[in-house]
């Protein structure tokens, strides 16, 4: 390199020098382009014209646009259906944790002396690739309660059948609805934190857990002072996108019950004011909710994150 | 890093040399089978009362309990979610979506790594951090404003919209570029620049070529999240001749909303391509979701 900078005259390097700016000029520019114009089109212009709707009063059209300053935020937080919604993202905070605890335990059992354990990981893991549309009629018809005419009694009820009990209404009762769904969540997405659990517990070095052995460690102890400290950051961010998962939760519950009997979530009801209901400046005031609560999440992940550095 | 479970363990305790230690140590190793038969269980039952379910008639399938097995096949379930039902539809139209945002994905994906990654600019500086801000906007909420605009260029009821949105909104895809990118050595594309090749080559020829496990890692968790996706083309693609395999099997609630043996046998038809994949690239999709997730 350095030989033939040397030989080269300083005109020659010059031209080389300038030739090569432009050259990386005209890369920039050419590499960047295609992503920056869709960046701004399908994420800035929305997101700029989410806050300006906001203060609007204004249909999918915009033909009839009113401003009405705060009136929008105002009803997000006064609505008692709305702030219902923010109720139910609760459950699925709770399940979430309850994911978690459960994946861990079932990543320690899977990581240690096991046969089969890449067929139970596979079998565990599985429903995550399932299509969610499928996963959500597959429950569907599993808490179904038949009424004897048209349907049959679902597989829990069969079950439940099976042992002699009443059948129930799992999916028009309040409050066990929000149960089931968190369930179907759970059954869907704990394959998900287990791979992540059993990467993290396998990328300690198995002489770590050799010299615990060699020490006289028990099982206790090795999950304490080994297992636990090497998966805490894989936890502290699974715990975070738990809290951002339950505020956004989506698909299941609006194919399972369409967000009847107290089952609506906080986005459901964001899409249904746009587009049923076609009430763009309070659906973009919830979009802004949302995106705050998700700013402030976040801002509590980075601090988290440092302070474990 | 596979078959840990089998060549070792944090297993560690007494060597069961007494008798009441080593009943100990059965009943544990019984109870961790017991609990992974269960979790197990809990995951097939509701697999299994699909597949049955989809094999039998209607008569049968009202008749019987949801565990009997079918007295005999009723494959015209298939055929009639298949083709009437548009499953078939459902799974080209994904695939072509799939094919078309994977490649556009890698590519825009690659090169902005690229670019961002390897020289300083100012440019590029602020549009990693307007990068970083976007994965802020939550992806469902944000369609309320998107629409409009989709609407503008008359991309609504057109495939460019669902593609469009997978390929220019995806930053996660970036990061794990540049990540990867970060972890190789700057000396081998500035040897070559010194050598005379200009960026397009030295992008094409080494960085490419470099970022394949970073490829592998963005198409799984690209094509995992394309093929479970039902909001993007629930919206943009309300026709049913643009059916993806979630709004087909959605749209089978409406005309066979009461006959479950149809809808089973759709579910099953867009199971099996996953449990085929799933199988043949079990230990690639593990390392890609893993690599992934830890670049949040």
């Amino acid at each position: 390199m350095a030989k033939k900078l040397s030989m080269s005259n300083g005109i020659e390097q010059n031209n080389k020098l300038g030739r090569s700016y432009w050259n990386k000029m005209l890369t920039v520019f050419l590499f960047l382009l295609i992503p920056t114009v869709l960046l701004v089109i399908f994420t800035y212009i929305p997101a700029a014209n989410m806050i300006g709707y906001s203060f609007e009063e204004r249909d999918q059209f915009g033909v009839n646009v009113t401003f009405v300053g705060l009136k929008n935020y105002k009803t997000v937080f006064t609505t008692p259906e709305y702030f219902a919604a923010f109720k139910n993202s609760l459950y699925y905070l709770a399940g979430s944790f309850i994911q978690l605890a459960l994946a861990l335990f079932l990543a320690t059992i899977l990581c240690s002396k096991i046969r089969f354990s890449n067929f139970f990981k596979g079998v565990l893991f599985f429903p995550y690739m399932i299509n969610t549309v499928a996963v959500a009629l597959i429950f569907r018809r599993f808490f179904q309660k038949g009424d004897g005419v048209t349907n049959t009694d679902g597989t829990l009820n069969s079950i439940i059948a099976l042992f002699g009990g009443e059948p129930i209404k799992f999916l028009s009762t309040e409050g066990l609805v929000n149960i089931c769904l968190v369930f179907v969540s759970i059954w869907r997405y704990i394959g998900f934190d287990l791979v992540m659990f059993i990467g993290a517990i396998q990328s300690v070095s198995p002489d770590i857990y050799e010299a615990a052995e060699l020490d006289g460690a028990n099982r206790f102890q090795v999950f304490k002072y080994i297992i636990a400290p090497s998966i805490r950051p894989i936890i502290l961010l699974q715990m975070i996108l738990a809290v951002k998962g339950a505020i956004s939760v989506y698909e299941i519950p609006f194919i399972i019950t369409g967000g009847r009997i107290g089952s609506s979530t906080f986005v459901i009801q964001t899409t249904e004011t746009a587009f049923k209901f076609q009430k763009v400046g309070l659906a973009s005031a919830m979009a802004v909710v949302l995106f705050l609560i998700i700013v402030v999440v976040t801002i509590i992940q980075k601090l988290v994150f440092k302070e474990e550095k | 890093m596979d078959g840990f479970g089998a060549n070792f363990s944090y297993d560690v305790g007494d060597d069961g040399s007494s008798k009441g230690a080593r009943f100990k140590r059965g009943l544990f190793t019984f109870l961790k089978y017991a609990v992974l038969v269960i979790a197990c269980l809990i995951v097939f039952v509701p697999l299994i009362v699909v597949f049955l379910g989809s094999l039998k008639n209607n008569t049968e399938f009202l008749s019987s309990n949801v565990f009997a097995l079918p007295t005999a096949f009723e494959w015209s379930n298939y055929k009639t979610a298949f083709i009437d039902g548009k499953v078939l539809l459902g799974l080209k139209n994904t695939a072509i979506i799939i094919l078309i945002s994977c490649t556009g994905t890698i590519i825009t994906g690659t090169m902005t790594a690229y670019v961002l990654q390897r020289f300083k600019t100012l440019f590029g500086k602020v549009l990693k951090a307007a990068f970083l801000l976007a994965t802020l906007f939550p992806a469902i909420s944000m369609q309320v404003t998107v629409y409009r605009i989709m609407n503008g260029f008359h991309l609504v009821g057109t495939m460019a919209a669902p593609i469009i949105l997978y390929v220019g909104t995806d930053i996660i895809s970036i990061y794990i570029f540049m990540q990867f990118l970060d972890n190789i050595s700057t000396s081998l594309d500035e040897s070559a620049i010194m050598d005379g090749a200009n960026y397009f080559t030295v992008y094409f020829r080494i960085i490419l070529p470099l970022l394949k496990p970073a490829i592998a890692t963005v198409l799984i968790i690209k094509v995992i999240g394309i093929y479970n996706d039902f909001y993007t083309p629930q919206l943009y693609m309300p026709s049913d001749e643009l059916s993806v395999v979630s709004t087909s099997l959605y749209r089978f609630m409406g005309p066979y909303g009461a006959k479950w043996e149809i809808i089973f046998a759709g579910i099953v038809i867009c199971i099996i391509p996953t449990l085929v994949i799933f199988i043949s690239l079990q230990k690639q999709i593990y390392a890609g979701l893993v690599n992934g997730s830890v670049k949040e």
